[in-house]
């Protein structure tokens, strides 16, 4: 066999392409989930009992089931119900959907690390529910979970290569059509293999500097 | 060992630095009636009443699982009561009774108004471990008073330096000793302007040497006047600031009065036997 990595001349603008597809799908069904997952989980911590079986039945349907089964399922099944989306809305709305269930989890954990004292003098001061959870909880709590976040930040880039059974053109449809062209499948792989691992390398380091920042704001 | 934590002699003479106040007020700060709690099949509360004027320092005392805590806590309703009736200023805490006698919960906010009243000091502090001493007193000041940044800093500073603290104002919590860090508690909570203050145990976390500190500010406290209740394991303190002294066995006050009632000449078996133990313990030599 010969490694030849001539297989991407030329296909520079469609790589190109297919990074800031893989960069967009990640960042707005990140951003999606995170915002999604700190909703349900004040509805699991402090929702009444209905709402929160509700939720708890979301969070176990989602974490029990693989996610390409799910995208298929909203993609393909979608339809029945009028929900018909293209590739690129319906992988950012399967990636929300799919990490808020995990990021919900996490923020419970958050919100469970929170001495419950801490809650009880904030309510004998007067402060309501919601100002307990923004001044006294979540800043607190950020620092606790901050890497359970940026791990499921992680996972969320590598979950956008699923994205492709569905045609969205981001970097692993992108490659895979190259590998196909030219028969340079190990190549591509390789290539496809290393991209993804500087990207989560990139973020990792992100979410290091982001935990020193926040640890240093909140001295204890 | 400090003044505070010396032993009470059963013979001991009585004094109380409150001897001489005003107590003529007609509505009592707090009233409890018949008030009992549960949990589950265990009355940690058995129909207790109890009546507290204004500027009034009642001490629960009693061994620990006698539900001196839980009683205080329905007082502050961080513990819903099941029966009776809690009255703070003549007002029905945490419930609304409606015409045909039928009980229902008052809503949150409702309770929040009610407890604007009350300041609450607990045995493990609970500051907020992420804002300094200042930042700590502020923060309601703020969010529940309205006050501006300025205001309240200019507030939370007055209050910090009454409990003697105006130099630690920047230090987070964790940076404080224990006695310091209740200290920025009682501060925080006196920043409110409270009617009453509900102490639990507020010494029972600290080093023996850091309890002096923590009692000095509480006996200006009382000597300003402030009714308070405190649930405590330091009967000096009990003996020489408190008005009266309630003794609490398995849910029951089984002993009320003043504390040369309580700690001199005590005929009950129950509370002989806690008073000796406590002697005992806090005995250098024999």
């Amino acid at each position: 066999m010969i490694f030849d990595l001539f297989v991407f001349a030329g296909s520079g603008t469609e790589i190109l392409s297919g990074l800031l597809m893989t960069l967009l799908t990640w960042a707005s069904g990140t951003a999606l989930s995170l915002a999604l997952g700190l909703v349900v989980s004040v509805g699991l911590v402090f929702g009444s009992r209905a709402l929160r079986m509700l939720l708890r039945g979301y969070v176990e349907v989602i974490r029990g089931t693989p996610f390409l089964v799910q995208l298929f399922i909203l993609y393909f099944g979608g339809p029945y119900i009028g929900l018909t989306l293209d590739p690129v809305p319906a992988g950012v709305l399967g990636l929300a959907v799919y990490g808020a269930a995990y990021f919900a989890e996490i923020f419970r954990a958050g919100f469970l690390a929170i001495p419950s004292g801490q809650i009880e003098a904030a309510s004998i001061l007067g402060l309501t529910r919601g100002q307990v959870v923004r001044r006294v909880q979540f800043p607190q709590m950020m620092v606790v979970i901050l890497p359970a976040l940026i791990n499921m930040v992680i996972i969320l880039s590598k979950e956008t290569t699923i994205l492709s059974i569905i045609t969205v053109p981001e970097l692993t449809f992108v490659v895979k059509g190259i590998g196909t062209r030219t028969f340079a499948f190990v190549e591509t792989l390789l290539a496809l293999a290393l991209g993804y691992w500087l990207l989560v390398e990139a973020t990792s380091a992100f979410g290091k500097a982001l935990e020193q920042r926040i640890a240093s704001h909140l001295t204890r | 060992m400090n003044n505070e934590t010396t032993p009470v002699s059963l013979e001991t003479p009585h004094f109380s630095i409150n001897q001489g106040k005003d107590h003529a007020t007609a509505t009592p700060m707090v009233e409890l009636r018949s008030v009992s709690k549960r949990f589950g099949d265990l009355a940690v509360v058995k129909s207790v009443d109890l009546s507290v004027r204004k500027s009034e320092v009642v001490c629960l005392i009693g061994p620990s699982g006698s539900g001196k805590s839980t009683l205080l806590r329905c007082m502050a309703f961080l513990e819903a009561y099941d029966e009776g009736e809690v009255l703070i200023e003549g007002e029905l805490l945490g419930y609304r009774d409606d015409a045909k006698g039928q009980r229902h919960r008052i809503s949150d906010r409702e309770t929040a108004r009610m407890r604007r009243n009350i300041g609450m000091v607990f045995q493990q502090f609970h500051l907020w471990p992420h804002m300094t001493a200042l930042g700590n007193v502020m923060e309601a000041l703020v969010l529940v008073r309205r006050q501006t940044r300025e205001e309240a800093r200019v507030v939370a500073a007055r209050t910090l330096d009454k409990v003697g603290l105006a130099a630690k104002a920047d230090s987070y919590p964790a940076q404080l000793s224990g006695g310091q860090q209740q200290r920025v508690a009682i501060a925080r909570s006196l920043a409110m302007d409270p009617h009453i203050m509900l102490f639990d145990e507020p010494t029972s976390s600290l080093d023996p040497e850091l309890v002096g500190e923590v009692l000095a500010v509480m006996k200006d406290l009382a000597a300003e006047g402030m009714t308070m209740i405190v649930v405590t394991h330091e009967m000096g303190f009990a003996a020489q600031v408190g008005d009266t002294v309630a003794f609490l066995d398995h849910g029951e006050i089984i002993a009320r009065g003043s504390p040369t009632d309580i700690f001199r000449d005590q005929k009950h078996p129950r509370i002989r036997q806690f008073l000796q133990n406590y002697l005992d313990r806090n005995a250098f030599w024999s």
